[in-house]
């Protein structure tokens, strides 16, 4: 609770610190001086400072984020019509980083200090070090101008969306193409979502990889393991199932930061493959100085990240007996 | 202020540091990779320093355009071809070194400057101060960094500078959590009990022993925020928000780059390539410092 007034606190000092005029810009380049002063008293400018932050807590609990200078729309609305598409991209990358990562992990800290540990580190820490935006134009190079095997941008083609519109059900194409049977739209959109999914899996798998490597390391050495292998268990099932358990807990703490970080890299990477997400819809508020947008977006952002905690919690407490909440 | 060590006392503690430093550095170089990042950043700052002399067209940094030779792809003339001034690629990226670099380290030392100190003093002061500090970088950690950089660089306005400023100010609560959680276990420690004891000032000891003493994993956190900073200016930069063109800012040179993908493949990949070195090369860097630094693993490895 506290957390949540800090974020509005935040946003609220951002949003008046800042030197260009919310009025001027609400009515636009050609205004004359008194349209600006109309638009001032419209929009609660003119009021003492406290009451312009009761007024904005109050219409942001109440669901009034304001309307985009842009689009003319509630910015509550835009952000919801954009957030699903992010949502499957961050979550489809972060998949991807998990399945890499997590296994490579395990494999580096069973081979501790041997060739096959050493080349995961430079492999972790190479995959922390590249700039998502230019590996995603890379890949698009390689993968769609050079092979001509997937597509460069979008999240589903023009063509296939006119013949096989997708039902929405979630806001995810890949599952609600699934759902209602729709083959077509399902393997079109898994093409699309591929090449920038990977792009920002980079940063998280290396992130769990050194995360996952560490982890194991201090769990292999734990004497209830020696106890599994003196029963003459196999040593991939020791390796995977009783130390992994164990390691997997702190590794899902740093995928809640990574996740935040997923969604922060999904920003450049859909500007990148101009997937219609929140990323590409922050990019046109930035060039069109769209105050109530970026503002919202860093609520909604601060609000996905503290619900991925409340998750990561309750997924500890499910596998770990020793957490309770 | 007391002054309690004598002269001699002064000289061992020089040459226990000093002993310390050469050990530190002796561990570091016998690390290939540690090595390796340490001939990178040497050969960056190079670059950086020299530029008007290394670059192939000095005068590209000028913004002198030679429209004639624009999207030249890489040749003997131009290795890595020209831009849509035809400007020489490879000059723009030396060039930009300085402001990458500069970049990289003003915006971990404000980060530094600001959450240290707050994070000693939270730590070892305690009670209220410490609620109060806390709870405002939980506030500031509650968003992504880089969302709330990038609000701030928005409200402060495109260029290089805020998109800095931006950047530290949403950086510098990760210093103060890691600086807090030691201060508050050093407070405990008898040697702190003892400075108390013979009358030391409470800004004197975290002066003389809280912040030497929580040095070492800041010291780490910082070298690996290099790279992580080098890349969230470029992300800044390549949305809009950091240097603008015809700046030879290499994130910026990626967003150029972006519109021609396909006609001049060379634009924005070459720049990418020297933020992807210069990142991994602090990240090692970082990686095996805390190695070096970390006396357990000293014991093991060590010399």
């Amino acid at each position: 609770m506290i957390v949540i007034v800090g974020i509005s606190a935040i946003t609220f000092f951002l949003a008046r610190i800042a030197p260009s005029d919310p009025a001027a810009l609400w009515v636009g380049i050609h205004a004359r001086a008194e349209q600006i002063e109309k638009a001032r008293i419209e929009l609660g400018l003119d009021k003492p400072l406290y009451v312009q932050y009761y007024i904005y807590m109050r219409d942001l609990i109440g669901g009034d984020w304001g309307i985009s200078y842009r689009t003319r729309r509630p910015v509550i609305e835009d952000i919801l019509s954009y957030l699903p598409a992010s949502m499957e991209l961050a979550i489809t990358g972060q998949i991807i980083a998990i399945t890499i990562g997590i296994p490579l992990g395990v494999i580096a800290a069973s081979r501790k200090d041997t060739k096959i540990d050493h080349a995961s580190r430079v492999l972790a820490i190479a995959a922390l070090s590249i700039p998502v935006f230019w590996i995603g134009i890379l890949l698009q190079i390689f993968f769609s101008r050079t092979l001509g095997i997937l597509p460069i941008e979008g999240r589903l083609d023009l063509g296939v969306s006119m013949s096989h519109p997708i039902q929405e059900i979630t806001g995810f194409y890949l599952i609600d193409s699934l759902l209602t049977g729709n083959w077509i739209a399902f393997t079109d959109s898994l093409k699309h979502i591929i090449l920038p999914a990977i792009a920002l899996a980079s940063y998280s798998t290396g992130l769990s990889l050194r995360m996952t490597r560490s982890t194991m390391i201090e769990v292999l050495r734990e004497k209830y393991l020696k106890t599994a292998r003196a029963f003459g268990l196999p040593e991939n099932k020791v390796r995977f199932k009783y130390a992994l358990k164990n390691a997997i807990v702190p590794t899902l703490m740093v995928l809640g930061i990574s996740f935040s970080w997923s969604l922060t890299g999904a920003f450049l990477v859909e500007v990148i493959f101009n997937w219609p997400g929140l990323g590409t819809y922050v990019w046109r508020a930035i060039l069109a100085v769209d105050y109530p947008v970026i503002v919202g977006i860093a609520i909604i952002a601060a609000f996905i990240i503290l619900l991925t905690n409340l998750i990561l919690d309750l997924a500890q407490a499910w596998i770990d007996p020793r957490v309770r909440l | 202020m007391p002054e309690l060590s004598t002269p001699t006392e002064g000289r061992e503690k020089r040459e226990a540091r000093f002993r310390e430093t050469r050990l530190t550095l002796h561990i570091l170089t016998r690390n290939p990779l540690s090595l390796a990042s340490i001939v990178i950043f040497a050969f960056l700052l190079f670059l950086a320093a020299f530029a008007p002399w290394v670059a192939p067209y000095p005068d590209a940094y000028k913004g002198v355009p030679h429209v004639e030779d624009k999207y030249m792809p890489p040749s003997p003339e131009h290795i890595f071809g020209t831009d849509y001034l035809g400007r020489d690629i490879l000059s723009l990226i030396i060039f930009g070194t300085r402001l990458s670099l500069l970049a990289g380290f003003t915006i971990v030392a404000i980060a530094v400057a600001i959450g240290w100190p707050l994070g000693v003093i939270a730590g070892y002061v305690g009670g209220k101060v410490d609620d109060i500090v806390m709870r405002v970088t939980d506030m500031f950690l509650a968003f992504p960094s880089l969302v709330l950089a990038l609000v701030i660089a928005f409200v402060l306005g495109p260029s290089l500078i805020n998109s800095m400023i931006a950047i530290s100010v949403a950086w510098w609560p990760w210093y103060t959590r890691l600086a807090r959680a030691d201060a508050a276990s050093l407070r405990e420690r008898t040697f702190v009990e003892a400075s108390k004891a013979v009358g030391l000032s409470d800004g004197t000891i975290m002066r003389r022993h809280i912040l030497p003493n929580t040095m070492a994993p800041i010291v780490v956190q910082a070298t690996m925020d290099l790279g992580t900073a080098i890349l969230a200016e470029a992300g800044l930069s390549f949305l809009g928000l950091g240097a603008q063109p015809p700046t030879p800012e290499w994130g910026l040179m990626i967003s150029m780059g972006r519109s021609v993908t396909f006609s001049a493949w060379w634009y924005a990949t070459f720049p990418g390539i020297f933020i992807f070195i210069t990142a991994m090369a602090f990240n090692l860097l970082g990686d095996g410092l805390r190695e070096a630094l970390d006396p357990r693993l000293r014991r093991i490895r060590g010399g």
